[in-house]
């Protein structure tokens, strides 16, 4: 998920998810692990417990972008009030830490083993779970979730994610005429989803807002408020320019504490309006309890919260990689040697500290970051080749730069303007300039920055972006960002940025895919070898994986940081 | 956004500044008597020293830059040190308390070298300040001179012809007007800095980040309100009896619009030139500040500012320096421009608009 078009993005963190595919019983971490890297409270598990009762303030600058309808809202910021408001059949375990990309069954009695290679997934649904409306959850609520998610016609991944499901493709056609009753099978509480292919991510995609069980008599069009869930709170109001609000769900009884668990707040708000600055002071003050994960904290702040306010900050690692794409299909970045050259000069210390320092961001070379499934520390493009960087090396790329024979050659680099992304482009410009090319900025605003850098008709030579996991998976990396199938020429929605595409290296993701059916760790072991393969034919200057920073109020306690979620509000007492 | 309008005196009448008698301006020619005035205007003279110093100080950030503050201001210096009361310091400071979170770049040393310390990049303020005030006033002196040249020339062919020409320019300048300056700066600068290629008019090739490029569009924009004030100047002299006297002897209209009505409408240019480069660098420095002027690594007023913007906490002179600057050049070139009114045109009225 890119974040800076999302405004937020799902962010799977630290947590090593062996997460055998389709079987929440075999999931296994290894390494990394979970907790917070440097905060003051552990995040991997809660605080002292709190007491029920009393509002959450939240913070944001602005509402979610886009339309508030969960099938269609992208963001991470309305996502942290929809998992509160709404199940899916399985759900991501709601607790802090590496157990927090755990899936768990949620409104289905279990996960589902999936049968016939990966392209069916049988589930039971659990008995007397009501909407926030009193009604009933039916397999036929199920069904009708998914048909609306093609009804609506803009659900973001319908085409990308959930076409896998038989009758989707008729679906994606005409919309207003879905039906999925081949794809999915309802027989009481009795779901089987019938798939085209074997997917081994399906149950993820079942775990994320889209996949989302509403009332099969919601509208097949954008609503102005979630329509009613199963969570323990309902949406009472959402008014982009003021404030959105959610409260307790009365039908809700608590089924599973692992889904699922009952909430403490008894209502959880986030107003808008404020800048960052002025949300921070907030904070500071007591006025609001939490920023939204959509503001970051100002740079200049950082040192004052540092100071004074240590026990109320929570540092925790994402599973997100900034990068620089550099386009394999233009001069001089088609040349693999000028590529490589400048992931040697690179000074990646210098970026962290653009990023705020050693204690938010670390230095990386690969693509995938730490603690996703696959992820073996790689770095081929420092002083001293191994697992980690160390220092650039300019003798080396000022080398390949000659043998390369693009010296000299204009290069524009394209960012946005954003502080930290524009700093990151001036970064590169003076180091291009060292390196004998001529180069030159492109800022764009970031509405218009990262489609106007995907579409391959402005021949975009070197462009910042970056990217945060959906859900924790290494295809949702490799294969998204620099598989074949995801560069469409001039297209705004081309996420392959570099255009890269080798045929051998696409055939070790198709392989690594379809092993993930069976054996997962044997397909850790083979995106593990994407991952380094790409890594050498350098289409990215990956630069650093960056920590997440969350600034709570004093009041807060129970502050536990999901990879998947982030913050998780319900879990929170400001009582 | 200030708006100006001028009220130039009527042409042909006699004119006095106040203290001034008909003897003493007797037998002299304006342009004599104008500077006399100018002369006499203290607070108009100190503006003009001002302004003038100012320039000095910018265009000599070269020589600053490499002789006092021995600092590349463009590249960044990230991992740079510098020596403060004998000790070697990193430039950028990790912050404090026990998660060291942040890189505060440091604060004025109030000695050559960051005299007004360092922005995020590392990079010496001052020395940027000096070179973004020389981007600054060559964007603001050179948009407003196009602006005025190609306001001039159209209000005179279109003064002059009248009828249909006078339709067609008066309505386009109408069209330019409508637009909010910022929208129409921010939409056409948008638009250059996203050409693949930049500009290109024939040989002649305008690459986005260039200077030129908000120079054009800052001149453009600005085009309509020199336009209007002068192109009614020109109806006015069109009718006196000298150009049709002119006309009488068989002038042809080169000689009538260059030799009888231009010299009797520059002094209304000349009165709105200075006004109009502060208008032009306010705008030039907004542009830069929302990033679609001036392109980082080079530096205005501007975009000095816009880093500040994120310092403003920790390190304010990043933001206040670029700040001072602006505030005396625009409140320099206000004076100055009141200042040659009076002394050209004692007796016009110069109204601004907030």
């Amino acid at each position: 998920m890119k974040r800076s078009t999302l405004l937020a993005a799902i962010v799977v963190a630290m947590a090593v998810l062996a997460a055998a595919c389709g079987s929440s019983s075999n999931t296994t971490s290894s390494g990394g692990g979970g907790g917070s890297s440097s905060s003051s409270t552990p995040s991997g598990s809660a605080e002292t417990a709190g007491a029920r009762g009393g509002t959450l303030i939240t913070r944001a600058n602005a509402a979610p972008s886009g339309s508030p309808d969960p099938q269609v809202n992208y963001t991470l910021q309305e996502w942290q009030f929809l998992i509160i408001t709404h199940d899916g059949l399985v759900g991501f375990k709601r607790v802090g830490g590496a157990e927090g990309t755990k899936l768990v069954p949620d409104l289905a009695t279990e996960v589902p083993t999936p049968t016939d290679n990966g392209k069916t997934y049988a589930f039971t649904l659990r008995d007397g779970i009501k909407f926030s409306n009193g009604k009933t959850v039916t397999g036929a609520d199920v069904k009708a979730t998914f048909e609306r998610l093609f009804k609506i016609g803009d659900s973001p991944n319908a085409g990308s994610w959930y076409n896998v499901i038989q009758g989707a493709d008729a679906c994606i056609k005409t919309p207003k005429s879905c039906d999925l009753s081949k794809g999915i099978e309802v027989n009481g509480n009795q779901i089987t989803f019938h798939l085209t292919t074997g997917d081994p991510e399906f149950l993820f995609k079942l775990a994320v807002p889209f996949g989302f069980i509403l009332p099969a008599d919601t509208p097949a069009k954008h609503v102005d408020i979630p329509p009613p869930g199963t969570g323990p709170y309902k949406w009472t109001e959402y008014k982009p320019t003021t404030q959105m609000k959610v409260e307790r769900n009365t039908f809700f009884k608590e089924w599973s504490k692992d889904a699922q668990p009952d909430g403490l707040p008894d209502a959880i708000e986030q107003r808008f309006g404020l800048s960052v600055q002025a949300e921070v002071t907030q904070v500071e003050n007591g006025q609001a309890d939490y920023i939204s994960n959509v503001d970051q904290v100002p740079a200049d702040r950082l040192p004052e919260l540092s100071a004074k306010y240590s026990k109320q900050l929570h540092v925790n690692p994402l599973l997100q990689t900034e990068y620089m794409a550099l386009n394999t299909n233009v001069p001089p970045f088609d040349n693999e040697k000028a590529r490589q050259a400048v992931n040697f000069a690179t000074d990646r210390n210098a970026l962290v500290k653009i990023f705020g320092g050693p204690q938010l961001a670390t230095p990386t070379c690969q693509v995938l970051p730490p603690n996703l499934p696959g992820y073996q520390p790689y770095c081929p493009y420092t002083a001293n080749p191994g697992a980690k960087w160390s220092a650039p090396d300019m003798a080396k790329a000022q080398q390949l730069v000659e043998e390369s024979g693009t010296k000299g050659m204009k290069v524009k680099v394209n960012s946005d303007t954003t502080d930290v992304h524009k700093a990151i482009g001036e970064y590169f410009v003076g180091l291009l300039n060292k390196l004998g090319y001529k180069a030159t900025p492109q800022f764009l605003s970031s509405d218009i920055q990262y489609p106007y850098a995907q579409n391959s008709k402005n021949k975009v030579q070197l462009a910042w972006s970056d990217w945060f996991a959906d859900y924790p998976a290494a295809s949702d990396f490799l294969n998204i960002l620099l598989g074949c199938g995801s560069f469409h020429p001039n297209s705004n929605s081309s996420p392959n940025i570099a255009q890269f595409c080798d045929k051998g290296i696409q055939a070790q993701m198709d392989k690594a895919t379809a092993t993930a059916i069976e054996d997962q760790n044997a397909a850790n072991q083979q995106w593990a070898a994407v991952d380094k393969a790409t890594t050498d034919k350098a289409p990215w200057v990956a630069l650093v994986n960056q920590k997440m920073l969350d600034f709570t109020s004093a009041r807060v306690k129970g502050f536990q940081f999901s990879p998947q979620w982030y913050f998780l509000l319900a879990q929170a007492s400001v009582k | 956004m200030a708006e100006f309008a001028y009220e130039p005196e009527p042409a042909g009448a006699v004119v006095l500044a106040p203290g001034e008698t008909a003897r003493e301006i007797a037998g002299k020619s304006p342009w004599r008597l104008a500077g006399r005035r100018f002369m006499r205007n203290r607070v108009a003279l100190a503006a003009l020293v001002l302004f003038v110093l100012i320039v000095v100080v910018t265009f000599a950030a070269p020589l600053y830059a490499k002789h006092v503050a021995h600092a590349d201001p463009f590249a960044n210096n990230l991992n740079g040190t510098t020596v403060v009361d004998g000790k070697r310091i990193e430039v950028l400071q990790q912050g404090g308390g026990p998660l060291k979170l942040g890189e505060t770049p440091i604060g004025p040393t109030w000695h050559s070298n960051f005299f007004l310390g360092a922005d995020n990049q590392g990079r010496d303020v001052a020395a940027r300040v000096l070179y973004g005030g020389r981007a600054s006033l060559l964007i603001g002196i050179g948009s407003a001179l196009l602006a005025c040249l190609a306001a001039l020339l159209l209000a005179l062919v279109a003064g002059f012809f009248g009828g249909p020409v006078d339709v067609i320019l008066s309505r386009l300048m109408d069209l330019i007007w409508a637009f909010p300056i910022f929208l129409l700066a921010i939409s056409l600068a948008t638009v250059l800095l996203t050409a693949p290629d930049g500009l290109q008019w024939g040989p002649v090739r305008v690459d986005p980040s260039s200077l030129w490029v908000p120079t054009l569009i800052i001149a453009l924009v600005y085009v309509p309100y020199v336009y209007r004030p002068v192109r009614g100047q020109v109806l006015s002299v069109r009718e006196k009896e000298y150009v049709e006297a002119a006309i009488a002897q068989g002038a042809s209209n080169l000689r009538l619009m260059f030799s009888e009505i231009l010299p009797n409408v520059l002094t209304t240019v000349i009165v709105m030139l200075p006004l109009m480069i502060a208008t032009t660098i306010l705008t030039e420095s907004a542009l830069s500040f929302l990033s679609i002027g001036v392109q980082p690594p080079k530096a205005s007023w501007g975009t000095i500012i816009d880093d500040g913007q994120n310092l403003l906490y920790s390190r304010p002179w990043v933001a206040i320096a670029p700040g001072i600057m602006i505030v005396l050049t625009v409140l320099s070139l206000n004076v100055l421009g009141d200042g040659v009114r009076d002394a050209l045109d004692p007796r016009a009225k110069l109204r601004i608009k907030g």
